[in-house]
């Protein structure tokens, strides 16, 4: 499913899919070996050879130093990192500029990449967030850090599988595509419009209280499927 | 006042979680990043004390990468890719990082776990070395350049009841160490108390020891100029 306009991409597909097989094979077996012995793992990871095979470029990044791997997620993501900088009130050029300052990053944080905690594409849009932040907005985005004494460390540390967010990914897609549009709009100007409740409420010409409610309607549905993982 | 700060600074990693938590719109607001700053690092610093409010944060970027993955497609430059591979070279390893690095923790050992690292990033010096001003109250104000949104340190004397102010939007209030009581509610450490400008409250500090809180209020200014940006036709998913 990596293809693309861009021509690096189609030519190493073939290459790419029998990384991604390996990769795959990599983590059901660490699955398997992580698992209590009641999940049921090889049936449902088929159709999901697109976010393995872009795991698979991006380990491939990271130890080889791989550019042609490299080009294909460019080819995937630079198109969809434009339209979100660009919803998010950057013009073309600095679009273009961010676009090229997240990919750098991918290059060179994507040793720091884990696919055992979350997938590509949720790791590239927290790069783009943060330089959307720091770039458009200027501000610091502050976050928590593992390493400071005062982190309080979950009990039980997250024992997701790779098996369980694939499951996790696809029960979030249709449940997102299911919601009616009122719902979905402002969770989209949320994530993609740079605008807080406050402003969603101004920009839809609405009370901030319904915006609220239809925010809490949606996340109610989304909630079961972004949770099925505790 | 400084031994004081030291005898109670051990309180990091045994505390049990916290029973008050923002709201599930202001982790989506987190989440997304379009948080102001100042409550953002309310937010961040509860996280820090929170680990089920960390995962639901972590499940809301899953959202944001699904988005992203299922937005459509504009056209990048044809340059660009091959600009970028000649970046690749040179790339020093820190290039993109992800926002300006904060004030760095010269004296980690030092470090007073009573404030998480989001929050200890703005203080200007360490917190049992702060000069408070004010007496049954003690308030320091942080980010101060934010004049839409009022950040301050509170310290509250045992048993003394918090100043009640107005303020059009919304107040949060997290405790970073000893509890209040307010309607009912007990808060202690890593607890998050909201309020928005009705509600008409008078939190009381526990006795035994001083209450030391991190306070936020106020709104985004509504928008005036730049609301243009927000029709570009790229703004309708």
């Amino acid at each position: 499913m990596l293809h693309s306009r861009t021509e690096p991409g189609d030519r190493s597909i073939g290459r790419m899919a029998g990384a991604a097989l390996k990769v795959r094979a990599a983590l059901v077996q660490s699955d398997r070996m992580s698992d209590t012995g009641s999940m049921a793992v090889a049936p449902q990871i088929g159709d999901d050879d697109d976010r393995l095979m872009k795991a698979a470029l991006l380990a491939s990044v990271a130890k080889n130093r791989d550019r042609k791997a490299f080009a294909d997620l460019f080819g995937f993501y630079a198109p969809r990192l434009k339209s979100f900088f660009l919803r998010n009130g950057a013009d073309w050029q600095a679009a273009e500029d961010l676009v090229q300052e997240v990919m750098l990053s991918i290059w060179n944080k994507a040793d720091q990449f884990d696919p055992q905690k979350a997938s590509v594409g949720t790791w590239v849009f927290t790069i783009a967030r943060n330089r959307r932040i720091d770039a458009l907005r200027r501000e610091r985005r502050p976050e928590p850090d593992a390493d400071d004494p005062a982190f309080v460390p979950a009990a039980e540390p997250a024992a997701d599988t790779f098996v369980e967010r694939t499951q996790q990914r696809r029960e979030v897609q249709r449940v997102l595509a299911e919601l009616p549009p009122e719902q979905a709009e402002p969770i989209k100007l949320a994530f993609f419009g740079d605008l807080s409740h406050s402003m969603i409420a101004e920009k839809l010409d609405l009370p901030l209280g319904t915006v609220k409610a239809r925010i809490r309607l949606a996340m109610a549905k989304l909630r079961p499927a972004l949770g099925a993982l505790k | 006042m400084m031994e004081l700060a030291h005898s109670s600074g051990h309180i990091g990693p045994q505390v049990t979680e916290p029973s008050h938590h923002p709201s599930e719109d202001m982790l989506l607001e987190y989440a997304s990043g379009s948080m102001a700053e100042p409550m953002a690092v309310l937010i961040a610093t509860h996280l820090a004390l929170c680990p089920s409010c960390r995962q639901q944060v972590a499940d809301l970027e899953v959202l944001g990468g699904q988005m992203l993955e299922k937005t459509e497609e504009v056209e990048v430059g044809d340059d660009l890719l091959a600009r970028l591979m000649s970046e690749l070279d040179g790339a020093p390893e820190a290039a993109g990082s992800p926002s300006r690095s904060p004030q760095t923790d010269a004296s980690t050992i030092d470090v007073d776990v009573s404030v998480p690292k989001p929050l200890r990033d703005y203080l200007p010096q360490p917190l049992h070395t702060l000069d408070w001003k004010g007496r049954g109250v003690a308030q320091i104000n942080l980010l101060a350049e934010r004049d839409d949104y009022q950040s301050r340190l509170l310290k509250i004397r045992p048993e003394t009841v918090m100043p009640s102010h107005t303020h059009d939007g919304m107040e949060a209030t997290l405790v970073l160490r000893g509890a209040f009581t307010d309607r009912g509610q007990r808060y202690a450490r890593g607890d998050v108390a909201l309020a928005d400008g009705s509600v008409d409250h008078s939190p009381v500090a526990e006795a035994g020891e001083d209450c030391i809180c991190f306070a936020v209020n106020g709104g985004p200014i509504r928008l005036t100029g730049p609301i243009g940006r927000l029709f570009n036709p790229f703004v309708n998913l």
